[in-house]
């Protein structure tokens, strides 16, 4: 670990490495954050399946790489598709667990995470899937940086799609309906607004979401149908920290995720890369109570 | 209805005493002219693509023992079948097939499972009941050092498969002029018992030649970014690095080699083949060295199936949407094989002969020659260590079988 920190003092450059990588992979753990923060803001559903809907939009846009499409243009075909499998999820299973208690909630997504597991492995096999950019390379630094064109491109779609997401959500009726539903249900109802329609609508603009998210890894990492799990954990590091209805946290919590386990990986090695996300989860919840604690005290 | 109410616990009985006789362990392992291997395999799950190709060795070779007269025992002629359980991929479901082989099939002759960790939960269970296993597609070292005599394995060890490549550097080294010890390793691995046992092989050989490891990083389950370790990677600059992590791990380390443009000499892995490298990566696959439990190019030579070249090219007439014949395929025909040899020479169905003829065994095959050691692993067969030259696979060690001479050092695609 010491000889770790100190290459990093010695080659500074490295920094530069492990802070592109980790940026511009954080934007799209960020972009799924966002989801779930949706889903779980507005309908109160904590959707232990975020990852693996992430997942399923990798292998569609495989699946089109398959017969000859470019991800990049997969990626509007998985938004369409994800999102209405999203729609048909919610009225599937998602409607009953709504008005439910925290665990039916978990229970009923924890279900349907391995039920999509289970399909993606029937539908494609259990092998490691990629699919290719085909984008160049760049190197910088003498060598000692490299950035593939790719992450770029994700990190400027993600935002696009962010952006596209907010003004939605602000200007836009359904928007409107939703963040309505999301500050009081009842008061909504009484408005006239159908918040059946309502919960349909975000589940399935999550389940798109995620699908997007899921195109850009897959010409980033890799997927697989077990893979879900860990982008499950990182969505709910990443909105804990940030709070619901926070999005300037979101993207912030998202990105600061991005580097810190890209720094964990090369000062404590790869085995504590995927701890440390779990680690800060535990560090967020207990700065937070201390935090509040302290507030109660002061009210008191 | 009431009539047909009223005959349920008659009907329950009878069922009931079925069952009881259809599950005592009548003497099911040979049922008329036909031997019953028994196997719980992985047809659905996260091992499913091996183990059917394992399924698919194991079926080829029943089908042409059987083609060529069948086994003779004691002057007659029995036909080879297998039973196959699905173990969904979950070695507990491995152990309750394999119980449920042995105490109610009435199962006395086993073929393994597909993987390290499902054979792992099983032999345990044909330890207890005294029944011989022949395994062909778990490797983990760990399998050999519990004291199990009823195990036997056909492929070679994992502490194996990356332990050539150590070798062959230092060779080139000497070449060089220079001396192996002063050559520098990285490694990455899966925190697993399989790549953890090839570490270990690794570490013995870098011992061996007094090498330096200047990073050892572990690389988590489902992990699917290892861009950190690269890093340090290009920072240190080593001679030789080294990554193992099933497909997986493997796709990982194509992928984010050929992204963050890792120049270093000689870089080696596993699973090339499983992971479809030279598929998917092309040219930037060029120059990894890949270990292989079996080529079709080999030089090896059995009764059964002939050479090396001939099981390739019955194996893809036999099925369809093989464009490389996978070892995983190739080794389970060879433990049939086994099998076969085995029950012949003991000229029996005692379970305790016939475990004492396996213990025997000193065969040539087409997948190279079986013997095996007190603890049950194959010690006659070596790894075979190929390198990805121009996009396909070219033997470079060990020397008496290589097509090629390795390509040293490798050049960067696209530098």
């Amino acid at each position: 670990m010491v000889n770790n920190i100190a290459l990093l003092t010695d080659v500074p450059i490295l920094n530069v490495q492990l802070l592109l990588d980790g940026l511009l992979i954080g934007a799209i753990f960020a972009l799924a954050a966002y989801g779930l923060a949706l889903v779980w803001g507005v309908m109160n559903v904590k959707n232990l399946a975020q990852g693996d809907l992430v997942i399923m939009g990798g292998y569609i846009a495989w699946y089109l790489s398959e017969l000859g499409v470019h991800p990049i243009l997969g990626l509007p075909i998985a938004i369409v598709l994800m999102f209405a499998f999203g729609w048909v999820v919610y009225f599937l299973i998602i409607r009953y667990v709504i008005e439910r208690d925290l665990f039916t909630s978990l229970l009923a997504t924890f279900g349907l995470a391995l039920v999509i597991q289970q399909l993606l492995n029937l539908a494609f096999g259990p092998e490691v899937q990629i699919t290719e950019s085909g984008f160049a390379i760049r190197s910088m630094f003498e060598g000692m940086v490299t950035m593939a064109d790719i992450k770029f491109i994700a990190l400027c779609l993600a935002a696009v799609l962010a952006t596209i997401i907010v003004t939605f959500m602000k200007y836009s009726r359904m928007g409107q309906a939703i963040r309505a539903t999301a500050q009081d249900p009842r008061a909504a109802k009484v408005m006239g607004i159908d918040t059946g329609r309502v919960y349909a609508f975000t589940f399935a603009l999550n389940s798109a979401i995620c699908g997007a998210a899921g195109v850009l890894i897959s010409m980033i990492w890799i997927i697989q149908p077990f893979f879900g799990m860990s982008h499950s954990i990182r969505s709910f590091v990443i909105v804990t920290a940030a709070g619901l209805g926070n999005l300037p946290g979101v993207i912030i919590a998202g990105l600061g995720l991005g580097v810190a386990e890209q720094y964990a990986g090369f000062v404590l090695g790869a085995e504590l890369q995927q701890f440390s996300v779990v680690a800060l989860l535990v560090a967020v919840l207990v700065v937070r109570q201390i935090v509040q604690g302290r507030r109660r005290q002061a009210v008191q | 209805m009431t009539k047909w109410l009223r005959n349920i616990p008659a009907l329950a009985v009878a069922m009931a005493g079925a069952g009881i006789i259809g599950a005592a362990p009548a003497d099911a392992k040979v049922e008329g002219d036909t031997i019953i291997l028994g196997s719980a395999i992985s047809f659905t799950g996260k091992y499913s693509t091996n183990g059917i190709h394992a399924s698919n060795g194991y079926d080829l070779a029943v089908k042409r023992i059987n083609e060529m007269g069948g086994v003779k025992v004691g002057g007659k002629s029995y036909k080879l079948k297998i039973k196959y359980y699905d173990d969904e991929s979950t070695p507990l479901r491995t152990a309750q097939l394999g119980e449920r082989l042995i105490k109610q099939d009435g199962i006395k002759f086993l073929l393994g499972p597909y993987s390290s960790a499902t054979t792992t939960a099983m032999a345990p269970i044909t330890e207890k009941y005294k029944i011989p296993m022949v395994e062909a597609e778990g490797a983990a070292r760990s399998l050999f050092t519990k004291g199990y005599k009823y195990l036997f394995a056909v492929l070679s060890t994992s502490e194996q498969y990356l332990a050539p490549v150590i070798d062959v550097a230092a060779e080139i080294a000497k070449k060089a002029g220079k001396k192996p010890s002063s050559l520098r390793i990285a490694m990455v691995f899966e925190n697993d018992p399989f790549s953890q046992d090839v570490r270990a092989g690794v570490i013995d050989a870098v011992k061996k030649h007094g090498m330096k490891i200047v990073l050892d990083d572990k690389m988590p389950r489902d992990l699917a970014d290892i861009s950190a370790t690269l890093t340090k990677v290009r920072a240190l600059k080593p001679d030789v690095l080294v990554a193992s992590g099933h497909s997986k791990g493997a796709a990982t380390a194509a992928r984010q080699i050929k992204e963050m443009k890792i120049d270093v000499p000689m870089i080696a892995m596993t699973h090339c083949e499983a992971a479809k490298i030279i598929k998917k990566f092309g040219s930037s696959a060029d120059g990894f060295l890949c270990p292989t439990q079996w080529g079709e190019t080999l030089a090896y030579k059995g009764d059964t199936f002939g050479s090396a070249m001939d099981y390739d090219t019955l194996f893809k007439k036999t099925y369809s949407g093989y464009k490389n014949v996978p070892y995983q395929a190739a080794q389970a025909s060879a433990a049939v094989m086994v099998w076969k040899d085995a029950f012949e020479r003991a000229n029996s169905f005692d379970t305790e002969k016939v475990r004492q003829a396996l213990s025997e065994t000193d065969m040539k095959t087409f997948y190279g020659s079986i013997k095996f050691s007190k603890a049950g692993n194959n010690i006659a067969k070596p790894m075979v260590l190929r390198q990805i030259q121009k996009g396909k696979f070219k033997i470079v060690a060990p020397l008496k079988w290589a097509s090629a001479p390795v390509e040293h050092p490798r050049k960067v695609p696209g530098m």
